[in-house]
């Protein structure tokens, strides 16, 4: 993953002198943390969109709708699954990897991941239901149960994002003679900033996915695939991205409302505010930090005060007031933000383009292949952004792991060796799950195209698997069910009189 | 005795029952699997296992999340004192975890069957490898190998007799609650000839994980003297419950009675869980920390305890109702192309006109 170069590159400004694990947690984390969040914005934002298309499909009796809600489940089992066990590796790390962290403030932020665990408990549970439910349940019961899923996601994300707004703005404990005391772990799960993080993550989740599954049928339709099919496919997904992508500035903006106050180094970083400005600080485009000083950047008058602080007359806080074992890595962060507020703004430009062509003039840009051709990479777009906004934020915040109260020198491991080992391994490990992923999804993909609906199983030469999803219609009928609940263990007699 | 760091530490061991139990069956599924011969021998050993733990093997490995976070938080040194000890199975078994979850889902969608193949054995292989790993960490802890201060020897933390003989005793713990829920499962399904080569199966695996478990006490007694202590005293009964689970599953299982079997083969597990966690109470790592000098901030644990709460109550009814529903007719009549053995099934209105 790039960005896992990338921060190898600016962690590199910092790794003298820091423990010997250190350098290899740092990458470790990027690695699994990166690759986990995309599966995990499928698994916040893909059932709601499973749930309107699978609405859909029953309300207007829409076979098409049906078909796609479907497939969209199939393909979520799968990211699922390997959201689930990436996900399971962060739990894993958090002790492996920062055995500081958690030794000295697990009971403090240990509350939320308690909360999201029961959160991924539910999803988990409602998952296997919806998944296996096809064909085996009443239609709406079966609908609903995608519901929680939904719900869930937003639970999961909040209570994460609880966690790490603390590590950004820490609270609900006091440090007396080095001793943790007066742990207040509900201050920590609604924590100030606890929302507005969540907001812009959950926002985020939505535009990932959205585009993401956007871009797959863009993708169809630029290949001369212009049904029905795709067409829905598109529009669903792509309703989604929408609302979010025109919500993101705003729960952005008010994210970092109170940055100069609550970490002004990490704001100064963004905005490469080299010095405290006499006015209004400019926004600053292009250019390299440098020994304490920006060069060759292109500078826009006031942008940066008025994005930043809601005035034409403030400065930002420049980084000359900062020692510099405090600041963090600069140019990453800076160009981090950059990218994502770069990526986000084009992101918004194209949904607004697209409806009010389609709004005022009568003109779908779904006719348009250059437009295509832009939503066919706007699910790679949306996750570089986000992964761009991740780097921003923890980068940005470093040297600290809590901020002002733990720095992550702190918080690593006195292992080496051991830890590149494994960082090693992991590399391989997450390049195979990559490679499984996008072998298994796309050869599902090629087999729908061919008009299989059911995908069977190829254990054994006979494929049995092959009746799995049998007709839905059959076990819906009254005596099959008075049957079934009097029978023990002669399953296959509904298939047997289907036929 | 019933403190609120007790509390915590119960429920926390209740998770670890649970994910002995629950996920056990699980993993234990990729042994049978791993053993079912090729692919035209397996195929049906390994369809019957898709169907079985498709389902529920998302929520089930869940309560390993839950053992992690309510470890971290309650016990939060304690915590990061195992991890820089025993990284070494602790990333072995992560690594069997993801492999596992990964290629069972990869399997489920492969195209074709040499695909299948290579996700199916790293799927099973991996199932084995990850119990064994986290039967070592249980092993590590209970003979009192992880310091205070963390940081303990990385290898002879866990290569050692009592981790290694947990290490196999999950390993069969799990091979024998999958082989008894899939005999029930296939005989569920009318499916005979494949419930009988299961019985058998768990027999021989039963059988084998029994002499197991009572052969690893025996280095006990030198190698964990604080849990060998707690293993003939506290946690007595459990030990024999243990050992009567066992053989009441052997016999059920001989005499064709798979449903009740699968009851008595998980009180034979989580007896041998409970005894090893009885066995070491009051400590958390023993002979270094006990439950009450581990616990985290009051507040927290208090927390905690409604969390707990809260999952019992959203939580518990709906993993109910997953397992319900997997047990039901309609969920187990689907996803057999190949006609069924034994006495052809007609349905019931079919024999009105006779």
């Amino acid at each position: 993953m790039d960005a896992t170069q990338l921060l190898a590159q600016a962690s590199d400004v910092v790794a003298a002198a820091d423990p010997a694990g250190l350098m290899p947690a740092r990458q470790q984390m990027a690695l699994s943390l990166g690759w986990h969040i995309i599966l995990a914005c499928f698994g916040v934002a893909f059932p709601a969109i499973i749930f309107v298309m699978h609405l859909r499909g029953i309300r207007k009796n829409d076979p098409v709708a049906l078909g796609l809600a479907k497939r969209w489940g199939k393909v979520s089992a799968v990211l699922f699954a390997i959201g689930a066990v990436s996900g399971t590796v962060l739990s894993f790390e958090m002790g492996l990897l920062w055995p500081g962290l958690m030794g000295t403030f697990g009971d403090v932020l240990g509350l939320p991941f308690a909360f999201e665990g029961l959160a991924f408990f539910l999803e988990a549970i409602f998952l296997g239901i919806y998944l296996y439910g096809w064909g085996r349940m009443p239609q709406k019961l079966h609908l609903l149960m995608v519901l929680p899923m939904a719900i869930t996601g937003v639970v999961g994300t909040y209570c994460v994002l609880a966690v790490n707004a603390w590590m950004n703005a820490p609270t609900g404990f006091d440090i007396v003679g080095g001793e943790v005391v007066n742990v207040e772990p509900w201050a920590v799960l609604f924590n100030q900033h606890a929302f507005l993080a969540f907001a812009h993550m959950w926002l985020a989740a939505y535009m990932v996915a959205g585009f993401s599954i956007a871009a797959v049928y863009a993708v169809g339709m630029l290949k001369g695939r212009r049904d029905r099919h795709h067409r829905l496919g598109f529009m669903v997904p792509f309703a989604f991205a929408t609302v979010a992508a025109l919500a993101q500035p705003f729960a952005g903006h008010f994210l970092g409302h109170d940055l100069a106050e609550r970490q002004p180094a990490k704001l100064a970083a963004f905005e490469f505010a080299d010095e405290t400005a006499d006015g209004a600080t400019p926004l600053t485009i292009g250019g390299i930090y440098v020994d304490g000083e920006v060069k060759w950047a292109i500078e826009i008058p006031y942008l940066s005060s008025v994005a930043s602080l809601n005035s034409f007359t403030e400065p930002v806080p420049g980084l000359d007031q900062f020692p510099e074992e405090d600041e963090p890595p600069v140019n990453f962060a800076h160009y981090s933000f950059q990218t994502m507020v770069g990526i986000g703004l084009l992101l918004l430009a194209t949904v607004l383009l697209y409806w009010s062509l389609r709004w005022r003039r009568k003109q779908d840009l779904l006719d348009n292949k250059w437009f295509l051709r832009l939503m066919a990479v706007s699910g790679i777009l949306a996750v570089v952004a986000m992964e761009a906004g991740w780097i921003a934020t923890e980068v940005g915040r470093q040297p600290w792991i809590v901020y002002g109260v733990m720095r992550t020198t702190e918080a690593a491991g006195d292992h080496s060796g051991e830890l590149w080992a494994i960082y090693g391994g992991s590399v391989v490990l997450y390049g195979g799950m990559t490679l499984g992923a996008i072998v298994v999804l796309r050869s599902m993909a090629r087999r729908w195209r061919k008009g299989a609906n059911d995908l069977p199983s190829p254990y054994g030469p006979q494929s049995p698997l092959a009746a799995a999803d049998g007709p839905a219609a059959v076990r819906d009928c009254a005596d099959e069910r008075d049957l079934s609940g009097t029978g023990t263990g002669t399953g296959t007699d509904d298939t047997e009189a289907g036929r | 005795m019933m403190t609120l760091e007790f509390a915590v530490a119960a429920a926390l061991f209740a998770g670890v029952l649970c994910y002995a139990v629950l996920g056990g069956a699980d993993f234990g599924s990729g042994f049978h699997d791993l053993t079912a011969g090729d692919s035209r021998r397996g195929a049906e050993v390994r369809t019957l296992i898709d169907q079985s733990i498709g389902p529920v093997w998302e929520a089930n490995h869940v309560w390993l999340i839950y053992v992690l976070v309510t470890w971290w938080t309650a016990f939060p040194e304690s915590f990061a004192a195992t991890m820089t000890t025993l990284y070494v199975p602790f990333t072995l078994a992560l690594v069997g975890i993801v492999l596992r979850g990964a290629s069972f889902a990869f399997r489920k969608y492969s195209e074709t069957l040499w695909q299948a193949r290579l996700f199916g054995i790293v799927f099973a292989t991996s199932s084995v490898l990850a119990p064994f790993f986290l039967g070592t960490i249980a092993g590590a802890l209970a003979s009192g190998r992880v310091p205070e201060g963390g940081y303990g020897d990385a290898w002879t933390s866990w290569i050692a007799p009592t981790p290694l003989f947990t290490g196999a005793i999950s390993v069969g713990t799990c091979a024998f609650l999958a082989g008894t829920f899939l005999t029930a499962d296939a005989a569920r399904r009318g499916r005979e000839a494949l419930a009988e080569r299961l019985r058998r199966r768990s027999l021989v695996v039963g059988a084998a994980t029994g002499v197991i478990v009572f052969a690893a006490l025996i280095p006990v007694e030198r190698d964990a003297p604080t849990l060998w202590e707690g293993l003939i005293g506290r946690a007595a009964p459990v030990v024999v419950l243990s050992a009567l689970g066992g053989i009441a599953t052997l016999v059920l299982l001989w005499r064709k009675r798979f449903g009740p079997a699968r009851g008595t083969a998980v009180v034979a597990v989580a007896a041998v869980m409970a005894g090893w966690g009885i066995g070491q109470y009051p400590w958390v790592l023993v002979d270094q920390v006990t439950i009450a000098e581990a616990a985290g901030a009051t507040a927290t644990l208090q927390g905690l305890l409604v969390a707990v709460g809260i999952a019992a109550v959203v939580v518990g009814p709906a993993l109910g109702y997953l397992f319900y529903l997997t047990q039901t007719p309609q969920w187990s009549d689907q996803g057999y192309g190949v006609e069924p053995e034994g006495p052809k099934r007609v349905h019931w209105s079919a024999r009105l006109d006779d």
